[in-house]
């Protein structure tokens, strides 16, 4: 009886929260009013690494900071920089990692090739068997 | 099938274990450091959040001397101990700057009040814009910024006591 109760208080029990106590930023959780310039800041939003939950978007990710990244990137859209703009001023401070967007740099060559090797060693397999039934 | 293709796949899954038994043992590092080691502070200019105490402005920080810029808030549990270690760097003469993110002033004085005051200025970063100008990723983290107020060094997470050498090294070196 007392471990169920013991168990309960803890199901009960507040967690401590790592959070602050502020409200989120004016535009984390509010679309910009106009349809385009918000479509434009979700689409980089998607493809924007959040710190704290890392594997999540900033748009997906309820952590304050995605909120005020998100905050960011609407306040950013709206003063009328563009998309691109906005990805390169992130990746200064935080390093490709902060993008979902594959980048050209040679760490990521073995992504873009791996495709074509794929096809290159299926055509090779095809060729085999093709030969095979011919003769 | 040659005798050697018919091992493949055994030598494949032995491959792929020891792959993962090596990534189990040296789990990899999901600090997110920043990209601005070696250059400048971001221009930042930030309100003040205390009465009794002066505001943080990038240009406090190219001063000549070398300056430690602690990420914190009063809301932030690790803070909680380091403060007292940057009470100790303080001590040895280091100058110590706080960015105090998404934080109240009565929680601020409070936090203060009670764990001890290390910093010179504390500016207001209610919505962490000066901490992601800064590729930073949480709180605590800390810069060591050097006299022309160019990035020396990051410190993600608190600064224990037994980092007091290294910090003051790396201070030093800014110098």
């Amino acid at each position: 009886m007392r471990r169920l109760v013991m168990v309960l208080a803890l199901i009960a029990a507040a967690p401590l929260l790592a959070d602050s106590d502020l409200p989120p930023a004016y535009w984390s959780n509010r679309q910009l009013p106009d349809p385009k310039q918000e479509a434009r800041a979700e689409a980089l939003m998607e493809q924007i690494r959040c710190l704290v939950c890392q594997g999540q978007s900033i748009a997906d990710s309820d952590a304050e900071l995605a909120g005020d990244m998100r905050d960011l990137v609407r306040r950013r859209i709206a003063a009328g920089q563009n998309p691109a703009e906005i990805r390169g001023w992130l990746i200064q401070r935080y390093g490709t990692w902060i993008s979902y967007k594959p980048t050209d740099e040679p760490a990521a060559w073995p992504l873009w090739l791996a495709p074509l090797a794929l096809l290159l060693v299926g055509a090779w397999l095809v060729r085999r068997r093709i030969r095979v039934r011919g003769g | 099938m040659s005798r050697a293709l018919r091992f493949a796949p055994f030598a494949l899954l032995v491959l792929i274990i020891g792959a993962l038994v090596w990534r189990l043992s040296t789990p990899t590092d999901t600090n997110v450091h920043s990209t601005l080691e070696g250059k400048p502070v971001p221009a930042f200019s930030l309100a003040p959040i205390l009465p009794n105490k002066p505001a943080l402005d990038s240009s406090d920080l190219a001063t000549g001397q070398p300056h430690l810029l602690n990420i914190f808030a009063s809301w932030c549990i690790p803070c909680v101990t380091e403060v007292k270690v940057l009470q100790t760097l303080k001590a040895h003469g280091v100058a110590v700057e706080g960015i105090a993110v998404r934080d109240r002033p009565g929680d601020l004085s409070e936090f203060l009040a009670r764990n001890g005051d290390p910093y010179e200025r504390i500016g207001s970063d209610p919505q962490s814009q000066v901490q992601i100008s800064l590729g930073s990723s949480g709180v605590p983290e800390s810069f060591v910024v050097d006299g022309k107020g160019v990035i020396r060094y990051q410190q993600i997470g608190p600064i224990d006591r037994a980092d007091v050498p290294m910090i003051l090294a790396k201070l030093e070196q800014a110098r």
